[in-house]
């Protein structure tokens, strides 16, 4: 297979499982309730049909087309008729407000845009004005849109292609044969943590080269089963719903909608599977929830057997030695507890689990395991397809993310941050010479901008971005990212924001999870009226306080970082939120932005005041603006004495 | 927003309606008319006899004197089960679901009037019953797709909050392929998103489905933006019948909802 790859394109790919395999299902999507198949044969005549359409359109070499929406088959069939025509697709967060399109569909001179219903059509012609260029909107669903003037529906779009392939009939495999692997076969979008985002230029070759050392690390074949799920314009996604679908020939799975991909994870049941941290939290939360109100007997059974397979369960996964008695136990476990608990999850036929694009939670990562689900970690940017190093099968750590993939090379700089070489990274950033000269050394070394190192066992150990690395006043190192992800582990913490940079002491702002401490709360009676209320409540800051003192107490142990426990903290007002530019669509927080807005509070926080008066403007979901004002409490955490760690050890 | 949706002839027609319950008269000699394809909003304070008007159409109350022309058909009464079989359905101020079942039998029992099988082939689930219910099935399945409430399908209805609830039981109505469909305070007790959902929900039925849509709602800002006309009723009497714009500088409207000084 290997050989067979070299000079391939993604259509082109395409055609080879259409013409090996056509009977295969390459696609599947819910749809009134039942799951519709089709075939390779059928999507590659789709995707002819759609390149007539797009042709017959205007649309030529070179060209960027925008594609917005949920994971739609259409959507991800769209790619790869861009990309049979020499063109190259533009897929952007869906949940972006028109204002944020704009930018984007600006810098990429977007003339064409595949949509998925009327929200993104509304928005395309939103953003409209302030996009000259922008001139050919196709949506994917027609509900509600009679009365539209100027778009078109992606039916008329194929009728049209059917037409135009009828009349010009060698057309399309004219242009297929055009294609080279070093062509741009996708541009990703930066989620911008800093400044504005950034076209990340793939090429064919680089995106396949990346897919492929991924199939062959964990010998996926046709036959695996994923549900795409994540924003088709994260790398994430790209890499494991187009790039492996792809070379892997397996097929992909797309929800009915947004809100029941719980439903359809469970009816499908992928065998290879990826999410961030924060769903795998989001799922163990929701099971927690509802152990806390099952029956006395059902809470001891799952304690008890989760303790067992705490005790044993990752060994007997990654085949280690484990005394007999354990193992029968965690048989009758997995028999009562592990078993239906992965039926629920939707993860009774998962053979490898992967998890990226955030820090996560020891216990959090165990549990998975134990439970016996594959999860492992892997580490990669959107300009490195996502794949610099995964973890092997027996050689999974949760602080660690793996060892470079073959073919890449990764060297720590002497500043710490770590620089990746291969085949697979970017060709360049659009109209940004200067980004991607920045990036990329003389010795073709991309600066991935984090900071990390590698463990006594190769395996490479993120910390924090490099550039967010400070000191405090004292000179000792602080990372914020690291202290925050290990407030995040707390369940009741949905985020979490430290300061400390040049600074004499760490403090934080923190966003409860209202999930969690909203049950939490409803248990103990207490009634609230919303996240301003509840977060205000002096019993939560008690139960925060505890959070922050149990991570005081880690980082006490942890040498150079024990100067930066949090000595001070609040609980926000409001929740972070992307849309107040407070978040990065992919949920990364905007640490200066965030300081800057809340000077006030930062200043309390350092300043020794108990309480700050505030009131934010806030951006509600129909666009309309409101003011949260809270008069928010400062609270003190205990911290611990260093403990030193040779001794401890 | 109306372009293609064009209004036809009068489908429904009251003249002079009075009902009255015991010393009370909830409507006093009410006239009004309903045309194919629109939107009509019935307004007024508490009390002011819109449930009452929209249970007359549906036939669950019987007007003393007025006869009701339905699609030309001149009559005193409409009875629930013959108006439900002459294509008018209809949701409730306070919901009225069964709560224990699914959302998806819930929808399901909308399509009632539209099977012809027998109790004991449905229990036995063979022939015609099977095939009922497939057609069924896909007909709710359009419906559920059609009000974006495909992750609640198996969920009890009685688990949901207030807001789905109210969407389930336009589900339901929908379900019945309506052509006159009365919705009685659809919006009440929802917060503004659901809201503007639920607008926009009813703006599709119509034009999507053509149908006629008759609503009594609270929200005036909601009544002016989505209907064609309304109707204003203030003590069991017509104050005002017209489009929103008309409405709104009606002096008799204003004096109603603001109070006159007497």
């Amino acid at each position: 297979m290997a050989n067979s790859d070299q000079g391939m394109t993604f259509p082109r790919l395409l055609a080879k499982h259409a013409a090996e395999r056509g009977d295969r299902p390459a696609t599947r999507e819910k749809d009134l309730g039942i799951w519709q198949t089709w075939t390779w044969a059928q999507v590659a005549a789709e995707v002819r049909a759609l390149a007539c359409g797009l042709a017959a359109q205007g649309f030529r070499r070179g060209m960027h087309l925008a594609i917005i929406g949920d994971n739609r088959p259409r959507l991800y069939w769209s790619m790869t008729a861009a990309q049979a025509l020499g063109g190259i697709p533009v897929p952007m967060y869906q949940d972006a407000p028109a204002a944020e399109f704009a930018y984007v569909l600006n810098d990429a001179e977007i003339a064409y845009a595949v949509v998925e219903d009327q929200e993104q059509v509304d928005k395309m012609l939103e953003a409209k004005p302030q996009v000259p260029t922008l001139e050919h909107i196709y949506y994917d669903d027609p509900r509600g849109m009679r009365n539209y003037d100027g778009v078109t529906s992606f039916d008329r779009l194929l009728e049209i292609g059917r037409e135009f392939d009828r009349a010009h009939p060698d057309f399309f495999d004219t242009e297929l044969e055009k294609g080279r692997p070093d062509d741009v076969s996708v541009m990703l979008y930066t989620s911008g943590t800093t400044g504005k985002p950034k076209g990340v230029r793939q090429t064919h070759s680089s995106f396949i080269d990346a897919a492929r050392s991924g199939v062959a690390f964990d010998r996926l074949t046709s036959d695996e089963d994923v549900l795409s799920y994540l924003p088709m314009a994260w790398v994430g996604d790209h890499l494991f719903s187009f790039a492996q679908w792809m070379v892997a020939g397996f097929t992909i799975n797309c929800p009915e909608s947004a809100e029941t991909v719980m439903t359809d994870l469970r009816e499908i049941g992928p065998t290879y599977y990826f999410a961030p941290p924060r769903i795998f939290e989001n799922l163990l939360t929701q099971v927690m929830i509802r152990m806390e109100d099952a029956s006395a007997a059902k809470r001891w059974l799952f304690r008890h057997f989760t303790d067992v397979a705490k005790r044993c369960g990752a060994e007997i996964l990654d085949g280690k030695p484990a005394p007999l008695g354990d193992r029968i136990l965690y048989a009758i476990g997995n028999l009562l507890v592990y078993g239906p608990l992965r039926n629920v999850l939707g993860m009774s036929r998962i053979r490898i689990a992967y998890t990226a694009g955030a820090a996560i939670g020891p216990d959090l990562f165990r549990f998975y395991r134990s439970i016996g689900v594959n999860l492992k970690q892997l580490y990669g940017s959107t300009e490195t397809c996502a794949a610099v190093c995964l973890q092997a099968d027996g050689e999974i750590k949760f602080d660690s993310v793996g060892k470079p993939v073959p073919g890449v090379e990764v060297r720590i700089a002497d500043n710490g941050e770590v620089l990746v070489r291969g085949p697979m990274l970017l060709k360049e950033y659009y109209k940004r010479p200067d980004a991607t000269a920045e990036s990329i050394d003389a010795e073709g070394y991309f600066h991935t901008g984090d900071a990390g190192f590698f463990d006594e066992s190769g395996q490479l150990k993120i910390i924090d971005r490099a550039k967010d690395v400070g000191k405090l006043a004292s000179g000792a190192m602080f990372a914020p990212n690291y202290i925050e992800n290990k407030l995040k582990f707390s369940p009741h913490i949905r985020e979490a924001v430290a300061f400390g940079s040049n600074r004499e002491k760490v403090c934080a702002f923190i966003n409860i999870d209202m999930g969690s401490v909203g049950n939490w709360a409803e248990r103990r009676g207490m009634p609230y009226s919303g996240y301003t209320d509840l977060a205000a409540k002096p019993e939560v800051y008690t139960l925060i306080r505890e959070c922050v003192e149990k991570v005081n107490a880690e980082l006490a142990g942890e040498g150079a970082l024990a100067a930066s426990q949090v000595h001070r903290f609040l609980i926000l007002h409001k929740e972070l939120d992307p849309d107040d530019d407070e978040l990065t669509r992919t949920r990364k927080v905007r640490r200066n932005f965030v300081a800057e807005k809340y000077a006030v509070l930062l200043d309390a926080l350092y300043g020794g005041k108990g309480v700050q008066h505030i009131e934010t403007q806030v951006k509600f979901e129909d666009g309309r603006t409101g003011v949260v004002a809270a008069d928010l409490v400062i609270a003190e955490a205990k911290v611990f004495p260093a403990v030193d760690v040779r001794k401890a050890a | 927003m109306t372009a293609q949706r064009s209004i036809g002839d009068v489908v429904l027609q009251l003249d002079r309606i009075s009902l009255s319950f015991g010393g009370v008269r909830a409507l006093t000699a009410i006239s009004c008319d309903v045309r194919e394809h629109e939107i009509r909003a019935i307004i007024g304070p508490n009390g002011a006899g819109k449930s009452s008007m929209l249970n007359v159409i549906n036939g669950v109350y019987h007007p003393q004197e007025g006869t009701i022309t339905f699609r030309g058909e001149v009559r005193r009464d409409m009875n629930p089960h013959s108006t439900a079989a002459q294509g008018i359905a209809r949701t409730f101020q306070n919901i009225a679901l069964f709560k224990g079942m699914s959302v998806l039998d819930n929808i399901m029992t909308g399509r009632n009037l539209k099977m012809r099988a027998t109790f004991l082939e449905q229990a036995i689930h063979v022939g015609r019953a099977r095939r009922e219910e497939l057609e069924n099935r896909h007909r709710v399945e359009e419906v559920i797709d059609f009000l974006e409430i495909q992750h609640i399908r198996k969920t009890p209805v009685g688990r949901l909050p207030y807001g789905l609830q109210k969407r389930v039981e336009l589900a339901r109505a929908l379900a019945a392929e309506p052509s006159l469909l009365l919705l009685d305070e659809p919006m009440a007790g929802m917060n503004v998103e659901e809201k503007q959902d639920m607008c926009r929900f009813v703006l599709d039925v119509n034009e999507q489905y053509g149908t006629t849509i008759v609503l009594i709602e609270h929200d005036m800002g909601v009544v002016m933006d989505i209907s064609d006309r309304v109707v204003v009723l203030d003590y069991g009497k017509k104050i005002g019948d017209g489009t929103p714009d008309e409405v709104r500088g009606n002096q008799a409207v204003i004096d109603a909802y603001l109070g006159v000084a007497h």
